[in-house]
């Protein structure tokens, strides 16, 4: 087939374009909310002195971390997700939720006396943590590689991973609500590891299913 | 981590490269054709796809170079699917050139890493290749084999409309079908080629 000879049929094809990646990642981020909060009230649901915890800044300040990492990688994956429209500058992004967190671990490391530490860091949770926020984010990490499907990531790896991280952010903010180790030294030593347990999911679900 | 692949820098960058004035040109003129082809304009549209293919052409044959024995029309091909596939991904407010070359660099990735593949599987065939005539008939392009791989309705819709150079109303009227089916077929041909090219090789 010649090259002017497929123009003729793809200038002749009307079928409607896909539709918008903006409303594609509404729809995946509504939906992928609602499968994960499904999974967080069936499966743990939030802590019993949750209206306690809220007056806490160690409890609310999990949500700042987990919120901004789900914002954060998502104004990259969608980046990631449109040809032409990631630079490497983007991924900058990604610092936000760890300097965050950082931030708050250099607090509590000048807060809390040195015999404290390692008791803080290790909580109580972390079983539960590392089993949870992977099985909360697992819903929309399928929905967010599905978005990617419909879209047309050219690093489909990066983006899965990227997916995941979001879904990770997204499922981190759901657990939070159930954990009772509030302390930046336990967010900071098992959160990253639940959520890239997700990333590396994410990675390898965009390489076999992101491709176009 | 870098987004472009190690496999294609020195990329034309689009507005941002040397050049400036010319890219500029064809940035104006391209986003023009694509804004107008989306409202509709079916002229500006193969317009805007003959303009595209004349910008990624010289691109895939220096990516391809001599001697990896790709076509480099081949990838023009398959970019120019692709861009019709994926034309909800381009946003009219962003610049268009930047999508073009990205989505031709991810088609010259992907014909490295399937042509990776291929060689490992293929290697008693390779000698038969070489043999043989090389007839570089227009039929001969991947394509070409696509189209030959797909259900009977829809290759016949797809190569009345490209190869015989039909309209929707004559290949309608010669199949015996209603425009719409063909319109159908046409456009679930033209997928089912696409996705083709991604799974060949594995």
């Amino acid at each position: 087939m010649k090259t002017d000879e497929l123009i003729n049929a793809l200038a002749v094809d009307r079928a409607r374009p896909g539709v918008r990646q903006s409303h594609i990642w509404l729809v995946a981020g509504v939906i992928g909310v609602l499968v994960a909060g499904l999974v967080f009230f069936a499966g743990i649901g939030p802590r019993p002195d949750i209206a306690g915890a809220v007056a806490t800044l160690r409890f609310l300040f999990k949500f700042v971390v987990t919120l901004a990492l789900a914002g954060s990688a998502f104004i990259v994956l969608d980046r990631l997700a449109r040809p032409g429209a990631a630079r490497t500058t983007n991924l900058v992004w990604l610092l936000l939720a760890p300097a965050l967190l950082l931030g708050a671990v250099g607090l509590e490391l000048l807060t809390q006396p040195e015999a404290q530490w390692q008791m803080l860091a290790v909580g109580k949770n972390s079983r539960v943590c590392l089993t949870w926020i992977p099985l909360i984010g697992s819903g929309p990490l399928a929905l967010f590689i599905f978005a990617l499907r419909l879209g047309a990531a050219t690093r489909p790896g990066l983006a899965g991973v990227i997916a995941g991280l979001v879904a990770g952010g997204v499922a981190a903010t759901f657990y939070a609500a159930h954990c009772t180790d509030d302390s930046p030294l336990f967010v900071v030593t098992w959160y990253p590891l639940a959520v890239a347990i997700l990333g590396v999911a994410g990675g390898v679900a965009g390489r076999l299913f992101a491709r176009w | 981590m870098q987004i472009a692949s190690a496999a294609c820098n020195k990329w034309p960058a689009g507005a941002k490269s040397s050049g400036r004035t010319v890219s500029n040109d064809n940035e104006t003129r391209l986003a023009g054709l694509l804004r107008a082809a989306l409202g509709g304009d079916e002229a500006a549209y193969a317009e805007f796809l003959r303009l595209a293919a004349s910008l990624v052409r010289p691109v895939a044959r220096r990516k391809l170079g001599s001697g990896s024995g790709a076509d480099p029309e081949d990838i023009v091909q398959e970019t120019l699917l692709a861009i019709h596939l994926k034309r909800h991904t381009w946003r009219p407010d962003a610049p268009v050139l930047p999508w073009v070359y990205a989505i031709a660099r991810y088609k010259v990735v992907d014909a490295y890493r399937r042509r990776g593949r291929r060689v490992e599987v293929d290697i008693e065939d390779f000698a038969e290749t070489l043999a043989a005539p090389t007839s570089e008939g227009a039929s001969e392009r991947e394509i070409g084999k696509a189209l030959d791989g797909l259900a009977a309705g829809q290759r016949k819709v797809v190569s009345a409309i490209t190869v015989e150079g039909r309209s929707i109303a004559e290949t309608a009227q010669a199949l015996g079908m209603k425009e719409t089916a063909v319109r159908v077929a046409l456009h679930r041909g033209l997928a089912a080629i696409a996705a083709r090219f991604g799974r060949s090789g594995t």
